[in-house]
């Protein structure tokens, strides 16, 4: 089967900064796959690249089988890209704003996608309100819907859910998996880790412009083994000393082959005497593998 | 770490269901998508009629009040066979379709920059071609409106001007010279990353060429060196052609003036069908 997405040793120089050093990459269609990465490192420049708004200085971009240059027409008909930037025209009302972007697809009013597109995003109600009227989070909204209104087979979301509140992220998940379920590939880059961890069947992890990681979430999350346990106590038993990871006030965090061993540590604590005010397991997220494999501090998609 | 390595080492284990998604997800298009934005850029001013076609009318109004009350019996042209204020009212007009087509064209595209919602236009499948007609389209429908606004309302002091021997010169070259400048603008709305910039190139280009066309005066009534060097004014050719159109009389013959403006036209398009397909300032 055709990938949805294929990125083939795509490179791209801004001034001295390398933002992507030869990046390969393979989508496949009705994946929901995760674009992760810190900052700067090349997430945003390479859809650009993929979408056409960016020239690559070598390499080949595909959707769907079509080159994002030479077969521009397909490729565009075929993608819809959420941009990370929250931008409108001020002049026109939501449903203007959805039918021209419709209409640059060629596309004659699609009056019922575009009510179901506005039921989703809950818009409905802000149909007819000009664009400069509404919230920073309903505008997030609108630009969901303009990607959606030609129905693109590729969907890509650049940090979709930056200011939009909790409530409405969710109902955006919802209906972004509905999306997925019928057949939608999508491409998602996002702040939230748990977000993509829950999402996201594929993740990919970028840094300084390179693929330092490609493989299914499941896997990922395999590759820092163990269980971390937080016991909030006054001391631990001295032979639990080697396995201690870090202590801060008073709780120590006390890594675990098995949870099996999670006993060992209890009947240990219990023989000793010491009283343990809380407890808690941690299992590996997102976050930590992120941290393992760009050696960043900071958290960012 | 190497990245390719990484990209053909584990393969996916949560493995894509097979067969999904047709590609025929997609709306099938039923008409051209520049269609959209050529109707987009008409209502970006409609909805703002009082600023960008009102107040110009009023502005020509104006100029045409105090020009005439001025210099009417003062100044004669062609040889007296023509009053001052009948010669005045193509020149204005002329210079409304003009600036009124470059302020469309330009300003649409350094809002859009500015604003960043260009990116909207940029996503779907228009090709170069494809913007170009749109905004130069556009722009001419309101360089037009001026025009036809302003010399509606200069009837009412010259009512003889509707009996012009040849409105379809007249018409061509309101066409070629709104085409011109829309085209200019679009140029300069793609060159421009500031106000400031494009408000220079309005300033400094387009005004004084307008100004020193023969808008206001016949360039016969010129010295010889000023006479020539207008000659290199491609407004010149714009504005004394459209006045063959309402008087049949014109400083040099309407022909030459046509060759003159189709060239501007055929070449300032290419250049600006070129910088699109090169995405120059909009693909970097």
């Amino acid at each position: 089967m055709i990938p949805a997405v294929e990125v083939v040793d795509v490179a791209r120089r801004f001034g001295r900064v390398q933002a992507l050093a030869g990046i390969d990459l393979q989508v496949q269609q009705g994946e929901f796959f995760g674009l992760l990465g810190p900052n700067g490192a090349g997430k945003t420049t390479l859809i650009s690249i993929i979408a056409g708004l960016t020239r690559a200085d070598r390499g080949a971009a595909r959707v769907l089988g079509h080159d994002v240059i030479a077969d521009f027409r397909q490729a565009r008909r075929s993608l819809g890209v959420v941009p990370q930037e929250l931008v409108f025209d001020p002049f026109f009302t939501v449903r203007e704003t959805l039918e021209f972007q419709a209409g640059y697809f060629g596309l004659r009013k699609p009056t019922d996608w575009i009510d179901e597109i506005l039921h989703h995003l809950d818009l409905t109600s802000k149909a007819d309100a000009n664009m400069r009227a509404l919230s920073g989070g309903m505008k997030r909204r609108v630009l969901v819907g303009q990607a959606l209104v030609h129905k693109p087979p590729v969907i890509v979301l650049d940090e979709p859910t930056a200011g939009v509140d909790v409530e409405l992220r969710q109902s955006l998940w919802q209906f972004v998996r509905k999306l997925n379920r019928d057949g939608h590939t999508i491409i998602l880059t996002t702040h939230y880790l748990e977000e993509a961890e829950t999402l996201c069947s594929r993740i990919a992890m970028l840094k300084a412009g390179q693929v330092v990681a490609l493989d299914s979430t499941a896997n990922l999350l395999a590759r820092i083994p163990g269980i971390t346990c937080r016991v909030a106590a006054a001391r631990l038993p001295a032979a639990w000393a080697s396995r201690v990871v870090r202590e801060e006030r008073g709780v120590w965090h006390v890594a675990l082959e098995s949870y099996g061993e999670l006993e060992t540590l209890l009947a240990a604590l219990r023989t000793e005497g010491i009283d343990v005010r809380e407890l808690a397991l941690e299992e590996t997220d997102l976050e930590q593998v992120f941290l393992e494999l760009t050696g960043s501090g900071k958290v960012a998609a | 770490m190497n990245a390719r390595e990484h990209v053909r080492s584990p393969l996916p284990t949560a493995a894509p269901p097979a067969d999904v998604v047709p590609p025929g997800l997609a709306l099938v298009p039923t008409r051209p998508g520049w269609l959209m934005l050529f109707r987009k850029e008409v209502l970006r001013f409609w909805k703002v009629a009082f600023q960008t076609i009102a107040a110009p009318i009023l502005t020509s109004l104006l100029y045409l009040l105090i020009f005439s009350h001025v210099l009417e019996g003062k100044v004669s042209v062609y040889d007296g066979r023509v009053g001052y204020t009948a010669f005045l009212v193509p020149g204005l007009v002329m210079m409304s379709v003009l600036q009124n087509a470059f302020a469309n064209s330009s300003s649409s595209l350094i809002q859009s920059k500015i604003t960043g919602n260009l990116i909207f236009v940029l996503l779907p499948p228009l090709s170069a071609l494809d913007l170009f007609a749109a905004y130069v389209l556009g722009a001419i429908v309101r360089g037009l409106c001026v025009g036809f606004g302003v010399f509606a309302v200069t009837l009412m002091f010259e009512p003889s001007l509707l009996a012009m021997p040849h409105p379809l010169w007249a018409l061509a070259f309101a066409l070629l010279g709104s085409a011109i400048l829309a085209t200019l603008g679009l140029i300069a709305g793609l060159w421009a990353d500031k106000f400031d910039q494009l408000a220079a190139f309005q300033n400094f280009i387009i005004v004084p060429l307008t100004f020193l066309s023969g808008v206001f005066y016949s360039i016969h009534s010129l010295p010889p060196f000023w006479q020539t060097l207008s000659h290199a004014n491609p407004f010149f050719y714009m504005i004394d052609g459209f006045r063959y159109g309402f008087f049949g009389v014109s400083d040099i013959a309407p022909a030459a003036s046509l060759a003159v403006v189709v060239s501007a036209t055929v070449a300032l398009g290419g250049l600006a069908i070129f910088l699109l397909h090169r995405g120059f300032k909009l693909r970097n």
